[in-house]
């Protein structure tokens, strides 16, 4: 994974052009270049398929929301970017993931880098049982760091938007934080290490309606320096946080695929499929 | 581990058919069955361990440091029993704790889902091999085996052997209740420790480890139990010379041999040696009796961190 060459597959560069009549619209300008790309990618548990042929492209320094119903593949696919489906026994992809050029999936892949580079925010807040410092410092101290760890766990709270909330309580517990001070310390925990995609399942799922804004702002502000996919269920977060979004739901056999991607604007003004306008407008789902 | 009782409680107006209320008798009847012995137990150690009390005075049972049963001149000074216990003990825990523990990190995050379920049943069967089966074991296998590497002035029995073959016995106790431990640890946080790019070793060691000490510390503190409280193998291994010494090669009585010794014999009911036994036998069981109450608290404390 030490490449970061921009993509030069040709099937993988039309994802984002072609298709004009089906399930995948243009992604507009930013998917010339985009960090993450996804060509029929299918998942399985066991014999059971959880997501059909979905082909993605994932814009660089933008949020892009997943959403659709509940079980349709979105927490799978989002697994599969960074592989922590790998830990699933029975597991198995088919298709291409490219991150920055470089397939995730070969066998050259080095997934310990893959997975410095591509962070992950769970549904539920997970923080060690370990102080709030060590929380921030465990991916550093993974990378060996011995300096400059106290200036980096500063900047990465701050970062995350919980420096002020904790600066006078580093050596306590994790855990003692409440449940969206949590969330953000996750999330300081995951940009400590500086990666480059941020995947978040359901970030907000658990949290307060305060707590669920705090976060979209925040998200808001990371874009600059990274690049967000975000499953959420919530469809006015999508709304309010998102630059793209991407719609699955379910066919008959259960598997996930995509209806409709695109500008989030568009996806909730002028949505081109019925199923999405259904789904947008809360009838479905 | 016996004792295990079990409650059943009622949680409607509608478990009033025959058949259950049948049922809950016979659970709370086994459940007093549980509770009358473990009291009779208790009152007969004490009541006989008072008899001798009257005798021998408490000081020199509890600071006496030499134990002479059988031979005059008599002395019930209990220290070199306790000590021999605790020896025994500390060897078998340096064998069994980094094994069991590194057996348990195995099999709950390396070993395949398949290996695990062949695995974890034979644990169980070793824990079922009667423990006088470890005695001759340790007598016909390691003693000869430290004899012909190590040891060649090793006699026949040591508390080397005994520690060895009590080690290997409470392996099983101690690799499975660690297991249940790094099993208890939330999947989230194994998951936050991979997307963090840690490898498999590392979530081992700075995440699931930290996480699950107090569990790992209620599964030393039993397995220590269980072994200050062994009997057979270590009658077998240890031999019955008491004295007090820390040298492991040495032959030395425990408390449980001093009692099997006892009571295996022709020694009369009114004797002091007799009445003895039930000093020692008191003593034992306070020692395991808290050791499993601050394992117990443990767990319950691990069970508590999450959620
Ligand atoms: N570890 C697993 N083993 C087997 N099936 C799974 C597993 N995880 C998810 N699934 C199944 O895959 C489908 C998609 O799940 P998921 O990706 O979690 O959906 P979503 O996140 O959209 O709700 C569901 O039918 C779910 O039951
Ligand atoms: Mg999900």
């Amino acid at each position: 994974m030490n490449e970061r060459e921009p993509v030069t597959k040709p099937s993988v560069s039309q994802i984002g052009a072609s298709a004009p009549s089906g399930a995948t619209e243009a992604t507009s300008a930013s998917s010339k270049n985009p960090a993450l790309l996804l060509e029929n990618v299918s998942c399985w548990y066991g014999g059971f398929r959880a997501v059909r042929e979905v082909s993605l492209a994932i814009p660089r320094n933008k949020v892009t929301a997943l959403i659709g119903p509940s079980g349709c593949g979105k927490s799978t696919l989002l697994r599969s970017i960074n592989r922590m489906n790998d830990l699933v026994p029975g597991f198995r992809m088919e298709g291409e993931i490219a991150f920055e050029g470089t397939s995730v999936h070969a066998r050259a892949t080095d997934v310990i880098d893959l997975r410095r580079r591509v962070g992950m925010v769970f549904q539920k807040p997970n923080p060690f049982p370990k102080s709030i410092f060590e929380n921030v410092a465990f991916g550093l101290r993974l990378l060996g760091e011995t300096t400059g760890i106290d200036a980096l766990v500063e900047e990465s709270l701050r970062a995350a938007a919980l420096w002020d909330e904790v600066k006078d309580k580093l050596d306590q517990p994790g855990l003692s934080l409440s449940g969206g001070q949590q969330q953000r310390l996750c999330i300081a925990r995951a940009i400590a290490i500086r990666p480059e995609v941020i995947l978040m399942d359901e970030p907000c799922s658990a949290l307060d309606p305060k707590s669920t804004l705090q976060i979209e702002e925040l998200m808001r502000k990371l874009i600059r320096d990274y690049t967000i996919v975000i499953v959420t269920h919530n469809m006015q977060q999508a709304a309010r946080a998102s630059d793209y979004t991407v719609f699955l739901t379910m066919g008959d056999d259960r598997a996930g695929y995509v209806v409709e991607q695109g500008e989030t604007g568009k996806i909730f003004t002028a949505p081109q499929q019925q199923l999405t306008a259904d789904y947008v407008s809360g009838r479905f789902g | 581990m016996a004792g295990v009782s079990t409650v059943h409680r009622p949680d409607s107006a509608a478990t009033t058919r025959r058949g259950e209320g049948l049922i809950e008798f016979l659970l709370r009847a086994s459940a007093a069955v549980g509770i009358v012995t473990t009291v009779g137990i208790i009152t007969v150690l004490v009541v006989e361990a008072l008899f001798f009390f009257v005798e021998v005075p408490p000081v020199d049972f509890f600071t006496g440091t030499r134990w002479s049963a059988s031979i005059l001149p008599y002395a019930f000074g209990v220290i070199p029993l306790v000590t021999s216990t605790l020896l025994i003990a500390f060897i078998a825990l340096v064998l069994a704790v980094p094994l069991g523990v590194l057996a348990a990190v195995w099999m709950s995050e390396f070993a395949s889902q398949r290996v695990r379920l062949i695995i974890k049943p034979i644990l169980e069967i070793l824990a079922g091999i009667p423990t006088i089966v470890y005695g001759f074991f340790a007598i016909t296998v390691i003693t000869p085996l430290l004899k012909a590497t190590i040891l060649p002035d090793l006699g026949t029995f040591s508390a080397l052997s005994a520690g060895i073959v009590v080690g290997i016995l409470v392996l099983p106790l101690v690799a499975s209740l660690t297991e249940d431990a790094l099993r208890a640890v939330p999947r989230g946080l194994r998951e936050g420790s991979y997307a963090l790019g840690a490898t498999r070793w590392e979530t081992v060691r700075r995440v699931l480890l930290p996480a699950a000490l107090s569990g790992i510390a209620a599964a030393v503190i039993l397995a220590m139990s269980r072994a200050v409280g062994e009997t057979m193998a270590v009658v077998l291994a240890a031999g019955t010379n008491p004295q007090l010494t820390l040298n492991p090669t040495e032959s030395v009585q425990t408390m449980t041999a001093f009692i099997v010794q006892i009571s295996l014999g022709d020694t009369p009911t009114e004797s002091i040696q007799f009445k003895a036994l039930f000093a020692v036998g008191a003593t034992l069981f306070a020692i395991t009796f808290t050791l499993n109450l601050i394992s117990a608290w443990l767990v319950a404390r691990y069970r508590n961190v999450y959620e």
